[in-house]
């Protein structure tokens, strides 16, 4: 089978050029003419690649215009297409037919960096909302920060459904319980979901232009920030992507420390979102009992790294925190007492016929709408695909551990219950061997000033799944784009299609099972 | 049935004292919590928690004050999920441009005499995400504020004694 590369040139021949101001070396970057963007997207997709994301640049620094980018993955290969778009007339050929779930990239990237993506069927704003004044875009480089916005008036056209017996349900922004802003709209006829229209937004606080404003050693406190959940992974994610944009290696340790802050992030937030899910169907004994096991270890990264979230202890160039000698035994005595613990309420978990009539079944997002959508992360791994960053484009350590991932085609709550279960108890594992193996040595190198114009990718993979952070150096060597993909941008996708045909009672629970980050999302 | 009757009998009463060093605070903290709810609300603080644009880190913390360890129930602290049956709002930050609206008319849901209490650096004063296109800063920008709880989050400890600085 020919390389996604090969495919690319082969296709598109002479309209598409490689170009080396792209890090890392094994990601290749293509410069295609605007009018190919399209068709590189329709080669990827005959090469059954995915889209893993797809953004807009200002260039105009660069005495350029603007740019837009899709990157595509397939197994462990990476690859980024990328056009240039004149000031004048900054319209490409919308992807939108070949990849599904760069409908509302590219509604995003219109909303915000008004480019115009021809052929998108769906005009409406993303992430702006109808009472913001039209014709501002807060990415380009002409725009102020400091903008105050009018409102102005506005509308937003909700799909409708027409029928006897046909009632909306709107929920939202501000939700029932302790939960974040976003607003859901259903369709439904007695208890039965025809369809859910999730708007969001809400929680977009200008994330990306903020980090326009920071240096490159502030922007891992904003990354830090972009989902508060995901502290570890997002500035995890972040960091390395401006080592690969500097080629800055961080000392062994450091790497080290790393994975053992993002194997303890997954493991706390798996077990949250075990409990919240079993509250959700009404089950209170085993949401008191897995919240009782998730704070003690978020009390143990408190005495360790001296933050319960573990929040700013990844910088780029390294880490800022340290194990001490006797944190090693510390946590190898937590995790003996942890892991029996967590499976006598698996167990029970398990043989509860009333939980297990709630999650069998339900929301049920089948593998191949799974794959048409590119979701990715637990709900990937839930629906059968064998998706996972530290595997596909591994770092140290886990290029010599890697973690044993689970792998479910049921696609329900249930499943994704499961891959969270089998997921802990891996990181267990994981977190066991690079105990084993603890390097000594430095913590933090110094990071190189980056050359102007060159840009660097990552993928992480954060509890949610793969984030991918895209950054570019401006003419002064600055932050000119910092582009974050959090897992959320794709599964909210999920969360709408595997919502048809079930009751509504029963979405709270099909949420939680997915457990987007609207912040991550938003921005 | 039998093993969860077993889980429950191994697990015993985990809520505090524990043996840490945030224990003799919250103790300490949480009785005279109850004290003031006691005195002042009847035994019943309700809280309804609006998230205005935060990034999830505080929600977080918050819900912790509601685990087993923290239990903030037993002091009389109860979360609603509406406004209308609030005594306080407990709001995190920054207010998004997108939630201004939403916030304010949570704050007109809710029936006076009530309390607004700003959670977390972004409430206090926009935090790292400061003022923007997006983001109008702290809490008191968009509605009135009756006190402040920073911190990137504050820890449950830290809300318990934000919450009981505001009530006494």
């Amino acid at each position: 089978m020919s390389t996604l590369r090969e495919r690319i040139l082969r296709q598109l021949g002479s309209a598409v050029e490689q170009l080396a101001s792209s890090a890392p070396e094994q990601i290749p970057l293509f410069r295609a003419q605007r009018e190919q963007f399209n068709e590189a997207a329709r080669t990827m997709k005959y090469a059954e690649a995915r889209l893993v994301a797809e953004w807009a640049t200002d260039e105009t620094g660069f005495g350029r215009g603007f740019a837009v980018y899709a990157c595509y993955n397939r197994g462990t290969e990476f690859l980024i297409v990328k056009s240039e778009l004149p000031e004048d007339d900054p319209s490409f050929p919308s992807i939108y037919r070949k990849y599904v779930s760069s409908w509302r990239f590219e509604r995003q990237m219109k909303s915000l960096m008004g480019v115009a993506p021809l052929g998108l069927p769906d005009s409406r704003p993303w992430i702006k909302h109808e009472d913001w004044p039209p014709n501002t875009w807060p990415l380009r480089k002409s725009f102020d920060p400091a903008t105050r916005m009018p409102r102005v008036e506005g509308s937003y056209r909700w799909i409708r459904a027409e029928g006897e017996g046909v009632y909306e349900i709107p929920v939202g922004p501000v939700h029932a319980g302790i939960i974040e802003p976003g607003h859901f709209r259903f369709q439904a006829v007695g208890e039965e979901i025809l369809n859910l229209e999730e708007r969001l937004g809400y929680a977009h606080k200008g994330i990306e232009k903020r980090f326009e404003a920071l240096s490159w050693e502030e922007g891992a406190r904003l990354a830090g920030r972009i989902s508060g959940d995901t502290t570890v992974a997002h500035a995890l994610c972040y960091s390395r992507a401006v080592e690969t944009m500097t080629g800055c290696t961080p000392p062994e340790r450091a790497l080290w420390l790393r994975a053992l802050l993002l194997e303890r992030e997954r493991i706390a937030n798996h077990l949250g979102d075990i409990a919240a899910v079993c509250n959700d169907v009404a089950f209170a004994f085993l949401f008191f009992q897995f919240n009782i096991l998730k704070e003690r270890l978020v009390r143990t990264n408190g005495r360790l790294f001296g933050h319960r979230f573990m929040m700013d202890r990844i910088v780029p160039g390294g880490v800022v925190a340290d194990l001490e000698t006797g944190g090693i035994g510390e946590m190898l005595e937590e995790l003996d007492r942890f892991l029996p613990e967590f499976e006598r309420l698996v167990v029970m978990y398990d043989n509860n016929p009333s939980l297990e009539d709630r999650v069998r079944d339900t929301g049920i997002l089948a593998p191949d709408t799974a794959r048409e959508l590119g979701v990715v992360g637990i709900v990937a791994r839930a629906s059968g695909q064998a998706l996972d960053s530290r595997i596909q484009c591994p770092f140290p350590p886990y290029d010599s551990m890697v973690p044993d991932i689970p792998v479910y085609s049921a696609g329900d709550v249930n499943a994704r219950v499961w891959v969270r279960i089998e997921e802990i108890r891996a990181s267990v594992q994981l977190i066991r061997q690079f105990l084993e193996t603890a390097p000594e040595g430095e913590l933090r190198v110094p990071l190189p000033v980056p050359a102007p114009g060159k840009s660097g990718l990552a993928l992480v993979e954060g509890w949610r799944g793969e984030i991918a952070c895209w950054v570019e150096a401006g003419p002064k060597g600055e932050i000119n784009r910092c582009m974050v993909r959090d897992p959320s941008s794709v599964t909210w996708l999920g969360l709408e299609q595997c919502i048809h045909g079930n009751i509504v009672p029963d979405f709270p629970v099909c949420n939680k099972s997915f457990n987007a980050s609207y912040s991550g999302h938003d921005l | 049935m039998f093993r969860i009757l077993h889980q429950i009998f191994r697990t015993g009463v985990v809520t505090e004292p524990l043996p840490v060093e945030v224990e003799a605070e919250v103790i300490e903290t949480g009785a005279k919590l109850e004290e003031a709810i006691r005195r002042k609300f009847r035994r019943s603080l309700v809280i309804r928690q609006v998230d205005a644009g935060s990034c999830n880190g505080c929600e977080l913390e918050i819900h912790a004050m509601n685990n087993a360890l923290y239990n903030c129930e037993r002091f009389g602290i109860h979360f609603t999920a509406s406004p209308r049956f609030a005594d306080m709002l407990l709001v995190t930050g920054p207010v998004s441009v997108n939630m201004e609206i939403a916030l304010r008319r949570t704050y007109l849901a809710t029936p006076a005499p009530k309390l607004v209490v700003a959670v977390g650096d972004c409430g206090c004063d926009g935090g790292i995400f400061g003022e923007s296109y997006a983001s109008l800063g702290g809490i008191a920008k968009v509605i009135p504020v009756d006190a402040r709880i920073p911190g990137c989050p504050p820890k449950p400890a830290d809300l318990l004694a934000g919450i009981l600085k505001v009530i006494e």
